[in-house]
């Protein structure tokens, strides 16, 4: 059932940039019922994406990552409760308003939840918390502040390090760690770096750009573990059997946070299923990494990027102030490795065709168009950023039929 | 209202451009932000804000009572 009356008080779950967006959000929106954010992190809410590039190799200290200044934050007039993590949400216990217990015993009880969890690594098997396997020192995972300041301590000492995951963030991860001066090997199942993200074409120009700055790529097997000496990592074994040495681990790979959710009664199935509002039952929206919404074309989507966290949100606040949106994005994400800035707006999909319509990839300079069945899916620009956004209108273009065109004729 | 860019924290992105593009441009060469109107109009403030918030980098700041 749909109130359509604005609750009087909201709580967000996950003190992060989904979590932030929606409020700032419902603020810019006029709502003026009470927030309360809970986050189980200590920190105020940090952005995500220096961790891997500036934060990692020390250009900016960590304190440059905050998303907003005290002052910005306390425009909002929201409560924000650190320190403590969700456990339970017990969604219809009373009328009105859904519960949600925390890990030190406080009980929260809102007109709206929002769900706004993330994403927390994928351990591997080896690593502290995996049952029956001691942790060895000189293994990490990044996703947190915590986790990028202790993994640079430790490249700064190290010199040997190898990337479990062969995706946008190992891909980042491995350069960043090179021009720091390290000896890396960046390891994962596809043939080449990001090969799902990008298509093959441009995989290979990247995988050319990595092996040209030194990294050494070991794709094409999956790890299978790790082995160690007195409790600390000596290297990596990978499926065929071959090992290679390190001294740092990296292990890259993300699963959207939803453990807490498990006794509520909610779908969940890689992430909190929503409608195609952003909405998993009444009073309960999910936002950002964790949330799998009905998207009109594509179904089931969820997406990991960190602009998909703010325009989640904007339809998160509409949706409690009554006003039903649907949310079908021009997915967009971007990656730094080395000098080169990679965005990508839209979906490169896998059997696309692929044409360089800008620039040139000799000249490292590009943006390339991908389209299936003669309708732009994407595109994606290498050192060319504002070009490739001029271009986004193409996606939509194809989206929405011509004048005169009916619908059937498209599909 | 005052407008500030963080050039070094722009990601190239281009959000602020799609909601704002009377306030904000990329530069050709690197997509990074340029700042068309450091003090707009009170009919743009609505779209200005949102830029800010939107920005994955955080590099657009606001002093709304110079
Ligand atoms: C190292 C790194 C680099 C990235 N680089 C890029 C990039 O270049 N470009 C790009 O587009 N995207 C990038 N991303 C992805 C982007 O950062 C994410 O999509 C974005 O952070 C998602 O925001 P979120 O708020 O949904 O989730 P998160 O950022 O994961 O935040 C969730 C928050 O909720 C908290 N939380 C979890 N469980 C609980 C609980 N039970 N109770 C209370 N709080 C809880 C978490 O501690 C966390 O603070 C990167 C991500 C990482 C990790
Ligand atoms: S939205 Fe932010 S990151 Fe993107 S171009 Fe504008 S200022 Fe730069």
């Amino acid at each position: 059932m749909i109130s359509g009356v604005t609750p009087p008080d909201v709580l967000v779950v996950g003190a992060s940039v989904a979590g932030l967006s929606t409020v700032e959000a419902l603020r810019r929106k006029g709502y003026e019922g009470k927030v309360t954010v809970l986050g189980d992190e200590p920190h105020a809410p940090y952005d995500r994406p220096p961790l891997s590039k500036q934060v990692l190799s020390g250009a900016w200290e960590p304190e440059r990552a905050r998303l907003r200044r005290h002052d910005a934050l306390s425009a909002l007039a929201a409560d924000f409760v650190l320190g403590d993590a969700a456990t339970a949400l017990d969604v219809g216990a009373d009328q009105g308003s859904a519960i949600v217990h925390t890990a030190a015993g406080r009980t929260w009880s809102a007109g709206a939840v929002v769900v706004a969890t993330g994403a927390r690594p994928r351990p591997l098997p080896g690593m502290p918390g995996m049952p029956g396997m001691p942790g060895l020192a000189g293994v990490h995972l990044l996703r947190t502040l915590d986790d990028a300041i202790a993994l640079r301590a430790n490249l700064l000492t190290a010199s040997r390090l190898v990337v479990v995951g062969d995706g946008v963030l190992g891909a980042e991860v491995a350069a960043t760690a090179t021009s720091m001066g390290l000896a890396v090997t960046l390891t994962g199942p596809q043939r080449l770096p990001m090969a799902g993200q990008l298509g093959t074409l441009v995989a290979a120009r990247l995988a050319a750009l990595h092996t040209a700055r030194g990294v050494n790529l070991r794709l094409g097997e999956a790890v299978d573990g790790l082995v160690g000496e007195r409790g600390t990592v000596t290297g990596v074994r990978l499926g065929g059997g071959e090992v290679i040495a390190a001294d740092v681990v990296v292990a890259i790979g993300a699963i959207p946070h939803t453990s807490w959710l498990e006794s509520s009664g909610l779908r969940l199935d890689d992430g909190l299923v929503c409608d195609e509002h952003c909405r998993a039952a009444d009073r309960v929206y999910a936002v950002g990494d964790v949330a799998r919404w009905r998207h009109e074309a594509l179904g089931l989507s969820r997406l990991e990027n960190r602009t998909n966290a703010t325009e989640q949100a904007r339809v998160v606040a509409a949706g409690i102030m009554g006003e039903q949106l649907r949310y079908a994005p021009v997915p967009y994400f971007w990656t730094d490795q080395f000098d080169v800035k990679i965005q990508v707006h839209g979906t490169l999909a896998a059997r696309a065709e692929v044409t360089i319509v800008d620039g040139e990839i000799g000249e490292g300079r590009f943006v390339a168009r991908y389209e299936r069945d003669g309708a732009v899916t994407g595109v994606l620009g290498w050192n060319m950023p504002k070009q490739t956004r001029l271009r986004r209108q193409e996606i939509l273009d194809s989206l929405t039929p011509a004048p005169g065109t009916s619908h059937r004729e498209k599909t | 209202m005052n407008v500030a860019v963080d050039e070094d924290k722009c990601c190239g992105a281009g959000s602020c451009v799609l909601v704002a593009p009377e306030v904000f441009d990329q530069r050709d060469e690197d997509g990074i932000v340029l700042l068309l109107d450091p003090s707009p109009p009170e009919p743009r403030y609505a779209a200005v804000r949102e830029a800010a918030d939107i920005c994955p980098a955080s590099a657009i700041t606001l002093h709304e009572n110079p």
